[in-house]
């Protein structure tokens, strides 16, 4: 008999809010986090806009000790670290100061690190002077740094390790350390991911032709899931973090629990049947969802909540026509169905873990949170589902079980289930 | 630049490396980097690196492995701005 495992800890960075308060007020309210950035202007950026946290007025002292902030210019690395170590005081967690947690573990993956850190060295290392790099090139950019800083910060003696599928990597992660957790291996797991902001990140995408480039002068009405004038993905940046901890360890201590992971399933539509390196194989999709269900025990019909991987492309119907499918559930049977990418865009390897954190929320608040963007809903949507499963705004609601997908480059899939915990 | 001087520049330059439970008052010519002031060995790779952008000079790598205290630190400074004029 496999483990329980509860979310007892949220954290949060995201161009929406820097807190978990914020964060959620953002969500509650649909206030967008998506702004121009005069730097992709002046580097001729078709789409000059982005999510991106704003970490300004963060005493980073709170997070890093003098020594770590010397030098320090890893973006992702600074969110990952903001939302890992909220999410661990949010579960009452103490730092591990004196001898290691064995029980305490991490999976905190990020798709590339530290990428203006690697910049800085790319330009010593061509002008011949390597010896002037520093000591923390290596740990600033290794693509294990965050779990390594994390796990350092913490004390974590269990699985210390860094995940990597693109745009499925959060939500990975959280599949990750559940296991370990279901498994008897570990009794607490800090799970999420973190991904770099800045034109060396986005800049491959805009070259790629997938970012919308006709609202740089209104960036709060650009990102658009599933609707009929969808334009594109919005890139972003940011981390999400969550504590995840066996029930009985949860119990013992009398943590707050935010919801159940039940568990779920992860696949690859191995580049085949329409899925390539870019685009998803419906039948891995609907594999991946069915998959998650029977490994959780759930009926399709008890799903009350989906929130989509919805990046605002032309894919959207797509994946809106699978999740039907998988479920065979569709018109005003189809359970009500989010994007948030609306409110910070596609923050690609954070994307998967800060929208389990909405997700987790939306449970324990009891809440349904609008997505933006979508008062035209798409035309190939509404073929299968009706337009109240899309909700615009935020309302209360009553929600057992919901799933959380994320599907990423390299056709790779992710399906979660959370159960609220009542 | 005096030996007081110097002592009170690298002084500054070491601060930051500090771990947080070492205080700066526990700087003195004496002091071991490692031992006694508990800097982490990667960082003396950056207080070299800050040395040089302070006083102009180049550390090779044997003046690195001879800067063990702050008194040989100081000591490797004033040779390299000597060689310097």
């Amino acid at each position: 008999m496999a483990n329980r495992v509860v979310v007892t800890g949220l954290g949060v960075c995201a161009p929406n809010g820097v807190s978990l308060e914020a964060f959620k007020n953002s969500l509650e309210n649909g206030s967008s986090g998506i702004r121009f950035h005069e730097a992709l202007k002046i580097l001729n950026f078709s789409c000059q806009i982005a999510g991106q946290p704003n970490i300004e007025t963060i005493n980073l002292t709170n997070y890093f000790t003098n020594v770590q902030l010397k030098g320090l210019n890893s973006s992702g690395l600074v969110y990952g670290v903001i939302a890992g170590l909220d999410a661990w005081e949010h579960a009452g967690l103490d730092k591990n100061d004196a001898q290691p947690d064995w029980d305490s573990g991490i999976v905190f993956g990020t798709g590339i690190l530290g990428v203006d850190k690697f910049r800085e060295a790319i330009y010593k290392v061509d002008q011949g002077d390597v010896r002037r790099l520093g000591s923390t090139a290596v740990i600033q950019t290794m693509a294990s740094g965050i779990s390594a800083f994390l796990g350092g910060m913490l004390g974590a003696g269990n699985q210390v390790t860094t995940n990597s599928s693109a745009c499925t990597t959060g939500t990975e992660a959280l599949l990750m350390g559940y296991e370990r957790i279901a498994s008897g291996k570990a009794q607490r797991m800090l799970v999420g991911s973190c991904s770099d902001s800045g034109p060396y990140v986005w800049g491959g995408f805009d070259a790629m032709r997938i970012l919308p480039n006709k609202y740089n002068d209104h960036p709060e009405a650009a990102s658009r899931p599933m609707s009929a004038t969808a334009a594109g993905f919005v890139p972003g940046s940011g981390a999400g973090a969550l504590v995840l901890e066996s029930l009985e360890s949860a119990v013992q201590r009398g943590a707050t629990i935010y919801a159940e992971v039940l568990g779920g399933a992860i696949n690859s539509g191995g580049q085949r049947n329409g899925g390539s390196m870019t685009a998803p194989n419906s039948q891995a999709v609907q594999r991946c969802i069915k998959e998650a269900l029977k490994n959780t025990g759930i009926q399709a019909g008890a799903i009350d909540t989906i929130n989509g991987h919805l990046t605002a492309t032309t894919k959207d119907p797509e994946e809106i026509k699978n999740w039907t499918e998988a479920l065979g559930r569709s018109g005003t049977d189809f359970p009500a169905i989010n994007s948030f990418k609306g409110h910070f865009g596609h923050c690609l390897a954070a994307s998967g873990s800060i929208e389990c954190v909405a997700t987790v929320l939306q449970l324990s608040e009891q809440r349904l949170y609008g997505s933006l963007n979508c008062g035209d809903v798409h035309p190939g949507i509404l073929e299968h589902i009706d337009s109240s499963c899309v909700p615009q705004k935020t309302k209360a609601f009553t929600a057992k079980i919901s799933a959380k997908a994320s599907f990423g480059f390299g056709d790779v899939n992710a399906c979660a289930i959370f159960r609220a915990y009542i | 630049m005096k030996n007081q001087e110097q002592l009170a520049t690298l002084t500054k330059i070491i601060t930051p490396y500090l771990p947080d439970d070492v205080s700066v008052a526990s700087i003195d010519l004496n002091s071991h980097f490692i031992e006694h002031l508990n800097i982490n060995s990667a960082n003396l790779v950056d207080i070299v690196l800050d040395v040089e952008d302070e006083f102009d000079i180049r550390l090779e790598n044997e003046d690195m492995d001879r800067m063990q205290t702050v008194k040989d630190a100081l000591e490797i400074i004033a040779l390299k701005t000597k060689e310097k004029e």
